[in-house]
């Protein structure tokens, strides 16, 4: 047993601002599609767009980061110890079984997690970021002014960025819990706190 | 680390690019503070008309006070002739319609009806003299009234049911001496009492904006920017801007709030946008009749009803008529939050003629708008509902004759006979009456423009962009945030949220329970 930087300060950062933006956007989101009263509408529409903008520079970022760090070799998808890993969550996990995967600083993410932040960086977050551009830069039928983005009505964009939302709720809430899945409850998020967790064996090789 | 070197300085460019163009652009200067200075400035008479030796005569006939205002202010009086003040019609194109000469002339309304047999009451209102029927001679510019505009010694009025004559008991040489720039009164005389009363018709133009505050009406209030009409409802050779879709149809010589205020006076980005499609009175007049009770519906099947054989009125404790054997049956309302359309400045009109069906409600005055169609905006406006005569035969609205001097003309409100009294406006207007008449529902839209209300006091965000009761609720040709939502979206969302609480919170529970049995 040794502790070992896992998350990097930069990972750290990321992580957590983003973590507070999704939330803060799905705060003041839901506020603005009517499902909630917190900030006032006008409020939150403001505040929406300030989050929205920090999230897209925070993207940016971690663009920058993953490809000059080669971290973006963590989501490639791999079907070794998949079936393992999800036996793991079903009966395993209710065993006391160890973990079918083991975390080192390589390969920080188990099969599941990898097909799952994958569909989150290649599939929602570019939903939401497109459908919330063009929600942001939308141009109403007018008279005046050029017809850059001539969509036909915002009812598609912001279904979209609706339903996309309602995916971003569910995968907090599973992440929180799966947060407490780790060799102790709270392992996982002293980790996340502090960049060091304890990990058994350093297997450079893994992957 | 060089071969990442030219992604990163792109990735750095395009994060600059995001933040530079989402920085709020330099609000435009609130010109307020300019208008305020410049209307506070009060117009002065440049002329004392009194001292001018042409007006040191007595003057018996209003004609001679014309002649007289002609001799100086030569040509003017063919300004005005070419005006609709004067004429009652205006040249229109009209979608489906072709060109037509539409106004008062000519139009039905969901009101008194029609001027037409009816000249001698309804022609007070004209700014001519002795228009009391077709026969009137529109090229004679002797009967040009200037006074009904210009009078400044506020004795000047006309007689009832004189056919715009000026009311016997005026001192014409008084008037004629005192004449210069029209006021609220000027135009208020007839513009605040349209369709038989006061605020009858508008709803936003009512006597008690001869003297309010800016709470009623932030423009015309004397303690806001104590404006006349015609501070805004500038003329050009007696060319009045601004019209009303009563009559109108074209998207022409509108008297609108940008110019004075600009098309983005707000600070606010997102507000400033909204001017993309929302009419500036959608959210800073959030109701109209603020004061005085304005007619929301008139029903016309009820009229005729007699007690001791006698015509009577019934009225509530304002004084607000609600039942008059002559007219029918009237709703008001006050403090009224207006209906909500889209709007392009265009208009159709249901034509004297016109063969329609009787089952829905007939728009007088339908107006033309879309969200797809880029010159619409949001707008608001009162409807006048109204319930009157139809031949069932010909499928055409009437045109009664309401008016008569005695009994036995034909007039409806000396002999409450309905058949008479139709046939003699219709012949009169020249089409066929089957000799059988029934009621059918009307609409009338009229767009609302006064009344606006101080800044404290605008419509605010979720009174739209709300789920429940949105004053915009019966646009639905577009997609509002916070009002509209996708039910399958919002059901399988909600649905996945749960089921995920629930199985977080069911393998929590089996983990819980299996590490204490070990």
């Amino acid at each position: 047993m040794k502790k070992q930087l896992v998350y990097s300060r930069f990972n750290r950062f990321w992580h957590w601002m983003q973590s507070l933006l999704i939330m803060f956007l799905g705060l003041t989101g839901f506020e603005i599609h009517g499902s909630l009263t917190f900030f006032g509408f006008r409020q939150a529409v403001a505040y929406h767009n300030t989050a929205a903008v920090m999230f897209l520079v925070l993207i940016v970022l971690a663009i920058f980061w993953h490809f000059t760090t080669g971290e973006w070799k963590q989501y490639l998808p791999t079907r070794e110890h998949l079936l393992a890993q999800a036996r793991y969550y079903l009966t395993g996990i209710f065993q006391n079984a160890p973990h079918p995967t083991r975390k080192t600083a390589l390969s920080k993410l188990n099969p599941l997690q990898r097909l799952v932040y994958l569909a989150l960086k290649i599939l929602v977050i570019p939903v939401m970021v497109v459908s919330g551009l063009l929600y942001m830069y939308y141009r109403y039928p007018q008279s005046s002014g050029i017809q850059s983005l001539n969509i036909n009505g915002l009812e598609t964009v912001a279904i979209l960025h609706t339903a996309g939302a309602f995916f971003l709720v569910t995968f907090v809430i599973a992440h929180l819990y799966l947060i407490t899945t780790g060799s102790t409850p709270t392992s996982n998020l002293k980790a996340m706190i502090t960049g060091y967790e304890e990990i058994e064996h350093e297997e450079p090789q893994r992957n | 680390m060089k071969r990442y070197l030219i992604p990163s300085i792109a990735l750095v460019i395009i994060a600059l690019y995001f933040i530079a163009t989402v920085t709020k652009q330099e609000a435009p200067p609130d010109n307020t503070a300019q208008l305020k200075e410049k209307y506070s400035k009060r117009s002065k008479a440049s002329v004392d008309h009194s001292k001018f030796s042409q007006l040191q005569r007595t003057f018996t006939r209003p004609q001679d006070v014309t002649a007289a205002c002609i001799d100086c202010h030569n040509g003017r009086h063919t300004e005005v002739m070419n005006s609709s003040h004067w004429n009652w019609e205006r040249e229109e194109y009209i979608e489906g319609r072709g060109v037509r000469y539409v106004g008062k002339k000519n139009i039905l309304n969901n009101f008194c009806i029609g001027i037409n047999t009816n000249e001698q009451s309804c022609n007070k209102c004209h700014i001519g003299y002795g228009w009391g029927d077709k026969g009137f001679d529109f090229t004679d510019a002797k009967n040009v009234d200037c006074l009904a505009c210009h009078d400044n010694s506020d004795t000047y009025m006309k007689k009832s049911s004189g056919a715009g004559m000026p009311d016997p008991t005026v001192n014409l040489t008084v008037v004629a001496q005192k004449v210069g720039r029209p006021t609220k009164s000027n135009c208020g005389t007839c513009h605040f009492f349209g369709g038989g009363g006061n605020n009858v018709k508008h709803g936003d133009l009512e006597k008690s904006l001869f003297d309010t505050h800016r709470g009623v009406d932030v423009h015309m209030g004397t303690d806001g920017g104590n404006l006349e009409c015609v501070d805004c409802h500038t003329a050009e050779k007696h060319q009045m801007l601004g019209k009303v879709y009563s009559l109108s149809s074209m998207n022409r010589n509108r008297s609108t709030c940008e110019q004075c205020h600009t098309a983005t006076p707000h600070a606010d980005d997102v507000i400033n946008e909204h001017g993309v499609k929302v009419a500036c009175q959608t959210c800073h007049i959030p109701e109209y009749a603020k004061v005085n009770a304005t007619k929301m519906a008139w029903d016309w099947s009820t009229a005729g009803r007699m007690k001791d054989g006698k015509p009577y009125e019934e009225k509530d404790s304002l004084g607000n008529i609600l039942y008059a054997s002559i007219k029918g049956t009237f709703t008001w309302g006050t403090n009224v939050r207006p209906e909500y359309v889209w709007f392009n400045g265009t208009a159709s009109h249901y034509l004297t003629g016109d063969v329609t069906d009787s089952s829905g409600p007939i728009a007088m005055n339908a107006l033309h708008g879309s969200y797809d169609d880029p010159d619409a905006k949001i707008i608001p406006v009162k409807v006048h509902r109204a319930v009157q005569p139809y031949d069932p035969v010909n499928r055409y609205l009437v045109q009664p004759k309401t008016f008569a001097m005695k009994e036995g003309e034909g007039g409806y409100w000396k002999d409450f006979d309905w058949n008479s009294s139709i046939q003699h406006g219709m012949d009169y207007v020249g089409l066929p009456y089957s000799g059988t008449y029934s009621f059918v529902r009307t609409e009338m839209y009229w767009p609302v423009n006064h009344m606006v209300s101080p800044k404290t006091n605008t419509v605010g965000c979720t009174e739209c962009h709300t789920r429940e009761n949105s004053r915009v609720a019966n646009l639905k040709d577009f997609y509002m945030p916070g009002r509209d939502h996708s039910a399958p979206v919002e059901f399988i969302g909600t649905a996945t949220i749960l089921l995920t609480l629930l199985g977080v919170g069911v393998h929590a529970s089996v983990r819980i329970i299996s590490r204490k049995r070990q």
